[in-house]
């Protein structure tokens, strides 16, 4: 399978955090990536990922307005032609570093909320945070960025899905997303407590449905859907290896942020040239086209479709990556979702979260 | 549909490592064959019929109706701004 050219580069700039949300995606062993890339690090990286056809640049983390480098690595970026967006929980947005940002050429800026109101937002981000995120919504709009606002739906918000859509045009957003909670990091250990039942998803959709009509051409509405109620998986971002990438911290490279979990041999570009590890590293190619797949997903006419599912899922759930993701309902693995599922329509569950620390070592 | 402008928070730009002109936006990258790449060049908040008229001048047969139609769904995903005229 011949590796096609990437087109966005997800940077990871730090794991460290300001808040602690306990469905954050990040991975559960922070100790791995103290060791941060330094600016010049980056800077090489950005020049190696604009080489190989990246177009989009993601600054994300943890929280990547704690480096003190970001303005200078979106300088770096928009030298390089790329389109840069900065995905932060608008912690450290005051307005001086969002006068700089601007004039460093960022694109776009997406904000994640945890709630609409302040009490339940900081209590699901660990932190006071609401106010300073709302007043950085502002800031953004009055900067003349266009903004996403991001909300991470689970169980302790999602009927509050119709006050998040207020907020968001209240606050002009031009996107809004409203992610469902993927079960990596913090979140698949928290899952049980996050998983939405059926009756709370069947309340929200006509809500989120009525919204997108009446917003349409306004706001765009993005709806990850919870796949642990869906037929078929989600498809892996396009294809294993065939669109994006991504560096954590530490220049580990890995196809998705999930796929730090997968037993396979690490890539790094404290070791290798992002290309090498692009075309030919065993963690880019093990998955990469159809070749790998078994059956059911060999045999089926939606493999081009979703890919088989997510690898990190089926690892996550099976111990194999090479399984068909369980989530699909022709898997042999379903159960192992409809068992998830079972427990999350019970009558009492638990909701008790364990918070992800800000750093390695602390919480 | 009397003018229209490529929206500002997206971009339009050449690609040197897929020598294709590429628009680009938040969540996403369109890569353009070289009819549309002109077309969207030209939508810096002129009138349609001037788009049309340019086009004329680089192509022998250019159908009003289809670069109104390329451009009322670009329109839609939000990558144009349009001006009625109203
Ligand atoms: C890991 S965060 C890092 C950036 C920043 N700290 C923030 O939260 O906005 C990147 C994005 O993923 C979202 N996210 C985090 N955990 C998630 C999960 N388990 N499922 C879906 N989205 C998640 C966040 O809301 C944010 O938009
Ligand atoms: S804890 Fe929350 S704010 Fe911090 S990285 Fe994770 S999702 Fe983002
Ligand atoms: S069998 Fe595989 S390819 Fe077919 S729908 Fe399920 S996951 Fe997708």
């Amino acid at each position: 399978m011949v590796a096609e050219q990437p087109f966005g580069l997800l940077a990871e700039l730090t794991y460290r955090c300001p808040l602690s949300c306990a469905y954050c995606s990040n991975p559960v062993t922070l100790t791995e990536y103290g060791d941060e890339l330094t600016t010049a690090g980056w800077r090489d990286v950005l020049e190696q990922a604009a080489a190989l056809g990246v177009l989009q640049l993601h600054l994300s983390g943890g929280e990547p307005l704690l480096r003190r480098d970001v303005v200078e690595l979106t300088r770096v970026g928009r030298d390089l032609g790329m389109y840069s967006n900065l995905v932060t929980s608008a912690l450290g947005l005051d307005r001086r570093r969002a006068e700089e940002l601007r004039a460093a050429g960022l694109d776009h800026v997406q904000v994640s909320v945890q709630a609409d109101e302040q009490e339940m937002s900081d209590r699901i981000a660990g932190t006071r945070s609401f106010d300073r995120k709302i007043e950085a919504c502002r800031l953004v709009k009055e900067l003349g960025w266009p903004l996403t606002l991001n909300v991470v739906l689970h169980r302790q918000n999602i009927h509050r899905v119709g006050e998040v859509l207020a907020l968001a045009e209240e606050l002009d957003a031009d996107r809004i997303e409203l992610a469902n909670t993927q079960y990596y990091g913090w979140a698949w250990h928290n899952r049980d407590a996050l998983l939405p039942s059926r009756a709370q998803l069947a309340e929200a959709e006509p809500v989120v449905d009525a919204a997108r009509a009446r917003l349409a051409g306004r706001m765009e509405v993005v709806d990850v859907l919870p796949d642990y109620y869906s037929e078929y998986p989600k498809p892996c971002m396009g294809g294993w290896a065939a669109r994006q990438l991504t560096v954590a911290p530490n220049g580990d490279v890995l196809p998705c942020p999930a796929a730090h979990a997968l037993p396979l041999p690490r890539a790094s570009v404290r070791d290798d040239t992002l290309d090498h590890i692009w075309t030919h590293s065993p963690l880019f190619e093990a998955y990469r086209g159809t070749g790998w797949m078994p059956d059911p997903c060999r045999s089926c006419d939606r493999k081009d479709v979703d890919f088989g599912g997510c690898r990190c899922q089926a690892f996550q759930l099976t111990g194999d990556a090479a399984r068909t993701d369980p989530v699909c309902h022709l898997s042999p693995d379903r159960h192992l979702v409809d068992d998830a599922v079972r427990a999350a329509n019970r009558e009492s569950v638990p909701l008790e979260l364990v918070p992800r620390p800000h750093r390695a070592g602390a919480s | 549909m009397e003018s229209v402008r490529l929206a500002p928070h997206v971009r339009l730009r050449f690609d040197a490592a897929r020598g294709r002109h590429v628009l680009l936006s938040p969540e996403t990258v369109a890569v353009l064959n070289a009819t549309s790449a002109d077309v969207l060049a030209l939508c810096d908040g002129r009138a349609v019929d001037d788009i049309v008229a340019a086009l004329r001048e680089r192509y022998d047969h250019v159908d009003e109706a289809d670069v109104r139609t390329f451009l009322e769904r670009m329109a839609a995903r939000r990558c144009l701004e349009v001006d009625d005229g109203r």
